[in-house]
């Protein structure tokens, strides 16, 4: 197909003519937060976008955080159901759980049979309310985030920044990433937002402070 | 330069795809306009979208720079765009994926047909594509034996209607829940006596998909943005049917036009603002992925991203069309566009409605192809304001209109319009005529009596008639009653300044022509 190409690439050059002029771009915008990461009004704002997102968020602190997912995963998983964790999710966090640590070989249908799953994050945008994963090792493969119905997500208050630019600038990106905001939703219906569709329906986010 | 390439701009080839409707746009709009259930269905959805969009948008302090600044990212792109679409292409390769290059719906088709049987593969699932719906490769698909499996709920709806999409965002904007309802009832097997809530609805999708995305080993997507100094391609979501297809098949086949590529990461932190708070009125959209090649162990480990034209490169030729290329599929000028509310998205015929369609799509197919869209509009300017990446799709509308016009005029027997103003033209051009001519224009005094109003002419004057009103002449024109009118009083004098240097003759007096 390199006919192709070639001939794309020729429309386009006979299409700009042969001295296009490329524009400054004003970048007037705030390309960065004015609040550390991390600061408390960050929590507190992040906290409300992710409830007014339909996530549930428990704050906690790094001695509270076993014994809070605990209860939160005794809340939200339902009796009998599995639960799966990245290959890399810090010591203590689990103590005495029974989870399987994800080795890479489970294919969809098997991790269909999860109903929850713990991850840390890479960073959070407080402004948006987003988490975002990608792919670290105490996150793990994407599809182990995606296929349960349930993910718990510890985030912690050094990962909070601010802003959207705050954010992208914390990421690599040639890892794979996903940006996640509430859990999975549509607004296809009358454009009225109705949470929980093919992603996961419950997002329980455990904020370290 | 090859020699494959003549100079003229190449349009988006006829008889495939989604770009040209059966029927003129004022037909198609009559009929429906009197679909009074549309009418609510539409009335109802881009209020509520209105008014979300505008309460996100009033949060952000910097809207205004960020738009200036989209709007400067993607002209910037257009003038480098070559050196791009190198770049991004070297960088997909570099990374484990496949790039291919189509120079048109066909080409593209063939090359995904070809790629879905090289996996060995009969069905695959499809995140929601304006793409892949413009250049019809279901259809393609269907036609080479492959099955296509829409998986946004919207494109679910309409598939499973055997319908139309009418949005760009929400295709099945034009059906509301109970619609929807039935459409579910009457093709999901075993939804029973399924409800109408919206929480329901969205249910039995999850439960109707769930096995789809569980097998499936070929996924098509469409993109959002493709960086280029990194490869990295970004679809944003909502429902997680775009992650389930990027994430879980083997093989991923990834169609995107041309212009959406953009320079650098950095890019993004303009169009991840502006995109979700004008499309769906979010601070975000639930879900955004972004994968840039292939990374082992994780996703789909065939990725092949196809590079389409399909007249992107006529709409570049244009330098004051080109501008339609920025759009970011958002929205926001559909569900602002009072044109668009009333008449809904199919009237367009193109699977790009509304305003950005208006101009996109006569540009991709040629004038000709789309002629009655560009007068689609009441230029009212509520698009432009609404544009996150600032296309004036108001100017542009006029700018087509006069393609339209001057293209038609190049053609042996001239329109009754082109008459019309060559006759009108005519008589504009002396005094005495255009008196002579007001004066024969009272003869239509005689029609309208009755309503004080023309409300039927015969053919070709017809064409005015159908859908608006002319006022009956007045008995008396303005001239007439300048000359008669009763002397002003006149304004105190003022106190006299001292005499002013006498002013230059005007160049013509208006008296002369008395």
């Amino acid at each position: 197909m390199s006919d192709a190409r070639d001939a794309v690439l020729a429309r386009i050059r006979s299409a700009l003519g042969p001295d296009p002029v490329v524009p400054e771009v004003p970048r007037d915008y705030r390309r960065a937060g004015t609040v550390p990461a991390g600061s408390p009004e960050l929590l507190e704002l992040l906290v409300d976008r992710l409830v007014d997102y339909k996530a549930t968020v428990i704050t906690t602190t790094a001695e509270g955080l076993a014994g809070d997912l605990r209860t939160a995963l005794d809340a939200g998983m339902p009796a009998g159901g599995r639960l799966i964790a990245p290959p890399g999710l810090p010591d203590g966090w689990l103590p005495g759980a029974d989870v399987t640590v994800d080795d890479g070989t489970l294919g969809p249908r098997d991790l269909d049979s999860f109903a929850g799953v713990v991850t840390a994050c890479a960073a959070a945008c407080a402004e948006t309310g987003t988490i975002a994963l990608d792919g670290g090792p105490d996150q793990g493969r994407r599809a182990i985030t995606l296929v349960p119905d349930r993910h718990f997500c510890v985030v912690r208050a050094d990962q909070v920044v601010q802003s959207v630019p705050d954010l992208l600038v914390r990421l690599t990106p040639t890892r794979p990433l996903t940006l996640i905001s509430g859990p999975s939703a549509t607004s296809d219906i009358e454009l009225n937002r109705v949470e929980g569709v093919h992603g996961p329906r419950t997002l329980v986010v455990l904020l370290v402070r | 330069m090859t020699s494959t390439f003549l100079g003229m701009p190449v349009y988006a080839p006829r008889g495939v795809g989604a770009l040209r409707g059966d029927e003129p746009f004022p037909d198609a709009a009559r009929t429906a306009l009197g679909n009074g259930q549309l009418r609510r269905n539409l009335g109802h959805a881009t209020r509520t979208i209105r008014g979300k969009r505008a309460a996100v948008v009033g949060e952000v302090p910097d809207w205004e720079e960020l738009r200036l600044a989209g709007e400067a990212v993607k002209a910037a792109t257009m003038a480098r765009l070559p050196e791009l679409l190198t770049q991004l292409e070297e960088q997909v390769t570099a990374r484990g994926g496949t790039v291919h290059w189509a120079r048109d719906a066909t080409e593209a088709n063939a090359i995904v047909l070809g790629l879905v049987r090289a996996a060995g593969a009969d069905e695959v699932v499809k995140v929601k594509s304006m793409a892949t719906q413009e250049i019809g490769l279901n259809e393609a698909l269907a036609e080479g034996g492959v099955t296509a499996w829409e998986t946004d709920l919207a494109e679910l709806i309409v598939q499973l209607g055997d319908d139309k999409p009418s949005h760009i965002l929400v295709p099945a904007i034009h059906r509301n829940r109970t619609e929807i309802r039935d459409i579910f009832r009457r093709t999901m097997p075993g939804v029973g006596d399924l409800s109408d809530e919206p929480r329901d609805l969205a249910m039995a999708a999850r439960a109707y998909l769930r096995e789809k995305f569980l097998t499936a080993r070929v996924a098509v997507s469409g993109a959002n943005f493709a960086v280029a100094e990194s490869g990295t391609l970004a679809v944003v979501e909502s429902e997680g049917n775009g992650r389930m297809c990027l994430t879980l098949p083997q093989t991923l086949i990834t169609v995107m036009g041309i212009e959406k590529v953009v320079p650098a990461w950095t890019d993004l932190e303009v169009f991840l603002q502006l995109l979700p708070r004008s499309s769906t009125g979010e601070r975000m959209n639930p879900y955004t992925s972004l994968w840039t090649g292939v990374t082992p162990g994780d996703g789909p480990q065939d990725f092949h991203l196809v590079l389409l034209d399909n007249g992107r490169t006529a709409v570049l030729s244009d330098e004051r069309g080109r501008s339609a290329l920025h759009c970011i599929r958002c929205s926001a000028c559909l569900n602002v566009c009072p044109v668009y509310e009333r008449t809904g998205g199919h009237a367009y015929g193109s699977v790009y409605p509304g305003p950005i369609g208006a101009v996109l799509s006569p540009q991709l197919t040629g004038v000709e192809d789309n002629a009655s869209l560009p007068y689609a509009s009441s230029l009212c300017g509520a698009c432009f304001d609404a544009c996150p990446v600032r296309i004036d799709i108001p100017a542009m509308l006029v700018h087509l209109r006069a393609r339209h016009v001057e293209e038609r005029a190049a053609r042996p027997v001239p329109s009754a319009e082109a008459v019309a103003m060559a006759a009108m033209a005519w008589v504009m051009a002396k005094p005495a005529r255009f008196r002579g001519g007001e004066r024969l224009m009272r003869l239509g005094r005689l029609l309208g009596r009755r309503a004080d109003r023309i409300t039927a002419l015969p053919p070709p004057l017809s064409a005015w008639t159908a859908s608006r009103d002319l006022p009956r002449p007045p008995g008396q024109t303005f001239r007439e009653w300048w000359r008669t009118r009763p002397e002003a009083p006149k304004p105190p004098a003022p106190p006299k300044p001292p005499a002013p240097p006498k002013p230059p003759a005007p160049p013509v007096s208006a008296e002369e022509d008395r």
